[in-house]
């Protein structure tokens, strides 16, 4: 008997979170499936309706609009974070103070609050006296009006998503920091310039970095709420609509909180689906080889 | 072959750098040059950092901060006074909690131990989303919902990150440590107490830091748990500035944004600095 104590001691140093786990997490997630069962506004006690939140989601004209949104915005968000952190992180690959300084440059916004952030960017993006059309101005292109135009909404938040790479970017670096030297020295020895052997050294030696970046952004895109909220409220015409904010609106603005359950459910079930595409790509790229 | 030579891809690359570093830096400086200029001047769509003239900077830089701090109706230093009281409890718990929770997980022998850390990491990958409607619902029946304690009161029991990170750490100590202290006669606790705290000060430093960001920057929970105004904090009360009746003033909201996103920048500089003299001490100690 003193022994089995002995040999579970940690289970006390751990009782907390046991306690918090089973209170904050598994309670609301057996709550949000008996509630996904059900009709419920908060008010009168619930009504059990069977499947019948899941099979209205399939009908669901702003849930699909809602799913394309996202997959848009990952679709074109996540190769172009990756390519251009890549290249930053190219760039960055020397040892110097300079070097250093645009590291911290690069970094420095993903620490900025996301309001603050969208509050920023609502003003840089003001079709008036907004900076980036004032810029555009310079050079003689008229900027569209960002945010309230159907089509660059949508591009305006992918733009204002390259700001706060920062992460992948010191990532990115890190793997860099575990290639070889002396691989750069036999490309260059081979006549390679620093642009081919970005490719033929540096690329490679990112990969797996990449696959890790690629499935936390699937999963972060799935839960983009705050910058839209607040920059578009999800227009033009639902164009910036994402799925986090439906949930939202379903749960605390339509009182429809067993739809808004099983839209969570529903949830779950895609980020999982969509984080296995980054990890089959790179098997496909990783097997040919 | 190259169709440059070493000192042309140099000086490509410095112009380069000069370039991403200005690009990222920009917004932020343009946050603050708004901050300080007169409204009309603000909305003239000009490129000056500055105001016309330069020497009314300061003037105007106290105008527009004083307004912000002073306005009864928006009351941003509440706010500011809400949020710091939130994210210091939060952080307190999340830090002792997860101090004691990882350190059973990693030096004190259970079994099941894998399994709980994958449980841990698993619960980091749901979504807050998915949880928040019956999170509501749970904390309305606790009688919660009104009070701040939504916002922290769960970090007192572990937090997921928090625990994985120390987890990691403490696993690199050497075991020997705990064997001779165990040999000298230290219980468990005073092992954790009199060895490993000590030791793993800046490991508790990142992990407090951390979470001190993550809690300052967090938008949807105080937005689904705060129903009352005066609980709000500065993520909430800055939409109190986008466009008060029918125009947004911007050179107040900037300055608004500023002192919101002071307190994470002195952490962040902070932070680094611990980082490195981490890093240094760990490098001299070999």
């Amino acid at each position: 008997m003193a022994t089995v104590l002995r040999e579970n001691a940690g289970w006390l140093w751990v009782m907390p979170w046991i306690v918090g786990l089973l209170v904050f997490f598994v309670t609301p997630l057996g709550m949000s499936f008996f509630y996904s069962l059900t009709d419920y506004n908060m008010l009168e006690a619930p009504l059990n309706v069977g499947a019948k939140n899941y099979a209205e989601i399939l009908r669901d004209e702003v849930f699909w609009k809602a799913v394309r949104n996202t997959l848009i915005y990952a679709g074109i968000s996540i190769p172009l974070t990756a390519a251009v952190s890549m290249a930053i992180a190219g760039l960055l690959d020397v040892d110097s103070r300079l070097s250093g300084i645009v590291r911290l440059c690069v970094f420095t916004p993903t620490v900025v609050p996301l309001v603050a952030a969208a509050m920023i960017w609502l003003w840089l993006f003001n079709s008036d006296a907004g900076l980036i059309n004032a810029l555009l101005g310079l050079v003689g292109i008229d900027g569209p009006n960002w945010l309230q135009a159907q089509g660059w909404a949508m591009s305006a938040l992918i733009v204002m998503n390259l700001w706060s790479i920062g992460q992948a970017v010191v990532i990115y670096l890190g793997a860099l920091q575990n290639v070889p030297q002396a691989l750069y020295e036999a490309a260059a020895l081979d006549g390679m310039g620093p642009v081919r052997r970005f490719v033929h050294v540096s690329l490679p030696g990112m990969a797996h970095a990449v696959v890790f970046n690629s499935i936390i952004q699937t999963i972060t895109a799935w839960q983009v709420f705050a910058t839209p909220y607040i920059m578009t409220e999800g227009g033009p015409d639902r164009s910036t609509y994402f799925y986090s904010h439906y949930l939202y609106d379903n749960a605390f603005l339509f009182q429809r909180m067993g739809y808004a359950s099983a839209l969570g459910w529903v949830q779950i079930v895609l980020i999982g689906l969509c984080a296995l595409v980054p990890w089959m790509i790179s098997r496909r790229l990783w097997s040919t080889r | 072959m190259s169709g440059l030579s070493g000192r042309q891809t140099g000086a490509v690359r410095l112009m380069l750098m000069l370039a991403v570093g200005f690009v990222f830096i920009l917004p932020l400086l343009w946050m603050v040059a708004t901050s300080v200029k007169p409204e009309d001047q603000a909305m003239g769509a000009g490129l000056s950092l500055l105001p016309d003239p330069p020497s009314q900077v300061f003037g105007m830089a106290e105008r527009n901060y004083r307004s912000v701090l002073t306005d009864t109706t928006v009351d941003f230093p509440l706010f500011f006074r809400n949020t710091l009281i939130i994210v210091l409890l939060g952080v307190i718990g999340a830090v002792v909690s997860s101090v004691v929770v990882a350190y059973g997980l990693a030096r004190v022998p259970m079994r099941g131990r894998r399994a709980l850390v994958v449980l841990t990491v698993g619960t980091m990958l749901i979504p807050f989303p998915v949880i928040m409607a019956p999170l509501f619902m749970l904390y309305s029946e606790l009688g919660w919902i009104g009070t701040t304690l939504p916002l922290y009161a769960q970090f007192f029991f572990g937090n997921a990150f928090s625990i994985f990170l120390l987890y990691q750490f403490f696993r690199t100590l050497p075991s020997e440590l705990d064997e001779a202290a165990q040999l000298d006669g230290c219980s468990t606790f005073q092992t954790f107490w009199h060895i490993t705290l000590p030791m793993s000060k800046t490991a508790i430093a990142v992990v407090a830091l951390l979470h001190f960001t993550y809690m300052w920057n967090d938008f949807l929970s105080p937005l689904v748990f705060l129903v009352k105004r005066d609980q709000w904090t500065v993520a909430l009360g800055l939409q109190l500035y986008q466009s008060r009746a029918g125009q947004t003033p911007w050179s107040l909201l900037m300055a608004a944004s500023v002192i919101t996103v002071l307190p994470v920048l002195i952490v962040f500089v902070l932070t680094n600095r611990i980082f490195s003299r981490g890093v240094a001490e760990g490098a001299v100690k070999g």
